[in-house]
């Protein structure tokens, strides 16, 4: 047993934690002000004998005899030598160079982003529903509305979704509330593989088909499109730059479906859009996105942000928290929590999602990000992103033998094929000192000895010369 | 202290040529954009505000004096647990070991990661009561769709298709909407005149096409409904499952298991319970814990372990697939988990104990000169009602709460449950001190007494006062335009 472990570990569920809690029981670590006199006091106003009996709604036959089995009480200065230790037992992008990606990136963080959402007055509320107690978050909701309204060239945004793939779900409940009388969901087989999968778990129980569009090429060709797409087509999505990495032909694609009078979805990558057409440029009617890359730690997967922009017509039927300006009694300038009538508080059963809490704090760091990159920094970012992967993906084409598996345009990202068995490849890599990429065996078995390696601004050219240099060394060694 | 510089927009602050955040120049011999990508896909850079970091930090830190928080106020939004929120925990998430940890990098370089999700997995299946945790969903309300969900699948798998969720008229508005979403048709069930679940229209509506009795215990009254081993067992007898929605668990860690009253599946809100924080509306986190026989059906991943290694098990062939992308909302759970981990068994009972106290203290403060209409005890938290003065001197509950805002309180919920007239829903949670309860007391029975004509006009001394939202409704304004 390793040493990190500061209690004995259960045999199964919750064992054996008892016996050491109970040096600690009755040492109040709870953040309660209540000294004993105050309970008193407060028990003979409210004229009960204890606190017990403010319990005796509760049947004794379903009452717990003992204390939780949970672990035992920490100090502060235990916790900190506690989750320490854990630390070590992770080895995060610092211990090991990061090219790992698939809607998750080790992008930079400016200072500034932290230094806002540590503000204790945004944090430490919750929605906004005074707004006159609120609006502080309430303006900046509004302007990062506002914010991703420009970034993607659309004409309205949400103040935030979970994350990206439960946002792609959202879209597909979206265009059926616009179109009721449609069930055909195409999407492209090169949209995240978890994104997908959320999307057939959101829609299980609901009358809707969805038809996978394979992508052998490592994109959606507008051929294939071409037969699927109908008059019964709710939708098609596609992400852009797409999951390996490549650009899709989303002019085309988005034409092809707006013919049959469906719906254009597009999966976009915030980060991209400092260089890329933006989505409202090519004509989507929903666009979505993860937007972890703008400010927001990877922490193993979330809390993240669901970006979600639309078309003005739509905004009646789009989930989620709205922000609009308005005015007070003596007609000044404010902003209130708007069209609730599409919310589930009003709406119950009829509304057009059941989301509630969103990401409030995460929105805030996106919105505090754009402001801090502004439209010569995102630029320069993206710039960066792409000229570095493309300076890398170099480096290991001409390593005989891994070559690049898609012949596409590429952003930040891109797809080699390596010898071998790819597992074993990440591992030794990883002992090199690098995330090397992802193993797209796992979600597509034909690919099984394919590899999509992300390239972020913070890479410097002694990171991707020394991954190449060990990509090299394995060949050698093989 | 006042500031001139807190009310503009950030693009009405943007100024051509100013800047932030500074890129290193490009260290490697590859051309630029033009070269490496086809014109057609090529834009020029979204039309972003510039502003300089003085700008950005001063615009930013001016705005969040313009909230009230737990930090700066006394905040009882009912059905909300704002609680205080420990900064141990913020430092902790923040470490570079837990924030800069790759979602998708292997299990072997997460194991202190996966041991903390594995905890969390066993820590919140001991306080349900019940057998399995899936960590994944991001909220209460996907929590609860995500339990639909597995109820779904749990019912197609014995071939027995049932379309209708039972629900109380009580209930948050997520539980109905949820069960849309998961394809069920919801159906209100009535509260009697105590507010519990009326056991006749229950019965009544009770059949085998009914998945599932959505419960909320204690209830959104402040209730907790003895009924309830009656309930599940009437739910049970006709093949049902019993949802718990967790939003009040503060009112029972360690005094009632929900297992144990006889819930089959339930969420948390671990942005509640477990002090998340609430961050201006989300992040949230809510679990949810099932017994064994719904557990094949529970997303994928969960958190394994073999030996002493923990890992992700995806083969899970039973599985409604997943809700969202990557494992769940992390960074939440690490700061419940640490929550946890400072109170232990003891210290989670006392949160309970003295949540409820400090409720019916301030029932007990303000039950005089309000009508409390479900009775003069209460778990954590309970709805008074402003009917009464309403119809006596045209004073609302959103009048009472718009001028508590004046006294530096944030109001109590209001409005809802829509089973109370003129609700006011006040949970203070187990981080205030008597004083401030008493001097919150002290301003409702004095808000009471003011003029009705000066409460239709408050607040009086913030920054704005009774926003319009009928304009904002009829015409969104939802983004700045030039």
């Amino acid at each position: 047993m390793p040493a990190f472990y500061r209690y004995p570990l259960p045999n199964g569920r919750g064992s054996d934690f008892l016996d050491v809690a109970s040096p600690r029981r009755g040492f109040s670590l709870s953040y309660i002000l209540n000294t004993h006199a105050d309970q008193e006091a407060m028990l003979h106003t409210i004229g009960a004998r204890s606190v017990e009996d403010l319990f005796k709604n509760i049947p004794d036959g379903l009452r717990l005899k003992r204390p939780l089995r949970v672990p035992p009480a920490l100090t502060e200065i235990e916790l900190q030598q506690h989750i320490g230790e854990l630390c070590k037992r992770n080895q995060s992008a610092d211990d090991a160079v990061c090219f790992l990606g698939g809607g998750s990136y080790d992008h930079f963080i400016p200072a500034v982003v932290d230094v806002v959402a540590a503000r204790s007055e945004y944090y430490t509320a919750y929605t906004p529903y005074q707004a006159e107690a609120s609006q502080g978050s309430l303006q900046a909701f509004f302007e990062y509305q506002t914010l991703i309204a420009q970034l993607t060239g659309m004409e309205v945004a949400n103040a935030s979704l979970y994350e990206g793939g439960s946002a792609v779900a959202e879209s597909v409940l979206m265009a059926l509330a616009i179109h009721p009388d449609r069930s055909r969901v195409l999407v492209a087989e090169s949209v995240h593989p978890e994104y997908r999968r959320t999307l057939g778990t959101y829609l299980a129980n609901l009358p809707v088909q969805i038809v996978t569009l394979s992508t052998p090429e490592g994109f959606l060709d507008p051929d294939e499109l071409r037969k699927s797409v109908n008059d019964n087509t709710l939708c098609v999505i596609v992400q852009h730059p797409n999951f390996f990495g490549a650009l899709e032909e989303v002019e085309a694609i988005g034409k092809l479906c707006h013919e049959k009078g469906g719906l254009f979805v597009v999966s976009f990558d915030p980060i991209s859009l400092g260089l890329l057409k933006r989505p409202g440029q090519y004509g989507a009617d929903i666009a979505v996105a993860e937007g972890q890359c703008l400010g927001n730690p990877m922490v193993y997967g979330g809390p993240y942000l669901g970006i979600m922009a639309c078309r003005q017509e739509f905004v009646r039927k789009m989930p989620g928290r709205l922000v609009g300006q308005t005015v007070d009694r003596n007609g000044k300038r404010c902003w209130v929590l708007t069209l609730q009538t599409r919310e589930q508080h009003i709406r119950r059963e009829k509304a057009t999602s059941n989301i509630c809490t969103n990401q409030g704090l995460f929105a805030l760091r996106a919105a505090a990000y754009l402001a801090a990159l502004g439209p010569n920094g995102l630029r320069e970012t993206a710039e960066l992103c792409l000229r570095k992967a493309h300076y890398l993906s170099g480096l290991l084409k001409v390593i005989p033998g891994i070559s690049l598996r898609f012949d596409r345009p590429f952003f930040k990202e891109f797809t080699v094929q390596v010898p071998g068995d790819v597992s074993a490849w990440l591992e030794r890599l990883l002992k090199a000192g690098y995330h090397a990429g992802l193993e797209l065996g796992r979600w597509y078995p034909s690919l099984h000895d394919c590899i999509t390696i992300a390239v972020t601004e913070k890479r410097t050219r002694q990171e991707l010369d020394g991954l190449a240099s060990a990509f090299h060394a394995e060949i050698k060694g093989m | 202290m006042q500031s001139n510089q807190s009310t503009e927009l950030l693009f009405e602050l943007s100024h051509a040529g100013r800047r932030c955040h500074r890129l290193p120049a490009c260290d490697v011999p590859v051309g630029d954009a033009k070269t490496l990508l086809p014109a057609e896909e090529l834009s020029d850079a979204p039309p972003l505000p510039e502003v300089a970091e003085s700008d950005l930090i001063r615009h930013f830190v001016n705005l969040s004096k313009r909230n009230m928080s737990i930090d700066t106020n006394f905040y009882p939004l009912g059905s909300c647990t704002m609680k205080y929120n420990p900064k141990r925990h913020e430092r902790l998430a923040a470490l570079p070991g837990m924030a800069n940890i790759h979602p998708l990098q292997t299990d072997a370089s997460s194991q202190g990661m996966l041991y903390m999700l594995w905890e969390m997995q066993n820590i919140l299946a001991e306080i349900a009561g019940l057998d399995a945790v899936s960590l994944q969903p991001a909220a209460g309300a996907q929590g609860e769709l995500t339990a639909l969900l597995v109820a779904a699948a749990y019912f197609r798998d014995r071939k027995e298709p049932r379309k209708r969720v039972l629900i109380p008229d009580s209930a948050h508005g997520t539980n109905p909407a949820s069960a849309s979403i998961a394809g069920f048709e919801a159906v209100a069930i009535k509260s009697d005149a105590r507010g519990l679940v009326d056991m006749d229209d229950l019965k009544a509506k009770l059949d085998d096409n009914t998945a599932a009795f959505m419960i909320t215990n204690p209830n959104t009254l402040g209730l907790f409904d003895h009924q309830i081993a009656d309930i599940t067992k009437l739910v049970h007898a006709q093949g049902a499952l019993v949802y718990l929605d967790g939003a009040n668990m503060n009112a029972i860690l360690g005094v009632t298991r929900p297992g144990d009253f006889g819930v089959d599946m339930m969420h948390y809100n671990v942005h509640k319970t477990f002090t998340g924080p609430h961050g201006a509306g989300g992040p949230g986190s809510g679990p949810i814990a099932v017994r064994t026989h719904l557990a094949p059906f529970l997303p994928a991943p969960q958190v394994a372990k073999h030996g002493d290694q923990f890992h992700l098990d995806y083969d899970r062939p039973k599985s409604i697939g997943r809700v969202r992308s990557f494992f769940g909302n992390v960074g939440i759970l690490l700061r419940g988990y640490c929550y946890i981990r400072t109170l232990g068994p003891a210290g989670l009972r006392e949160v309970t104990d003295n949540a409820v106290l400090n409720a019916n203290y301030l029932l007990a403060r303000l039950k005089g000169a309000f009508e409390v209409p479900h009775g003069d005890r209460c778990m954590h938290e309970f709805v008074a009602s402003a009917w009464g003065l309403k119809r006596e001197k045209q004073i609302s509950a959103m009048d009472i709460a718009k001028r508590l805002l004046d006294f530096g309180y944030h109001a109590p919920t209001v409005y809802f449950p829509l089973v109370v007239r003129e609700a006011m829903m006040i949970e203070p949670t187990e981080t205030e001190s008597k004083e401030t309860l008493d001097a919150f007391a002290d301003t409702m029975m004095k808000i009471r007494d003011e003029d009705a004509d000066f409460l239709h006009h408050a607040p009086h001394t913030l920054s704005i006062s009774r926003p319009d939202e009928i304009k904002a409704a009829k015409e969104p304004i939802l983004r700045w335009t030039p």
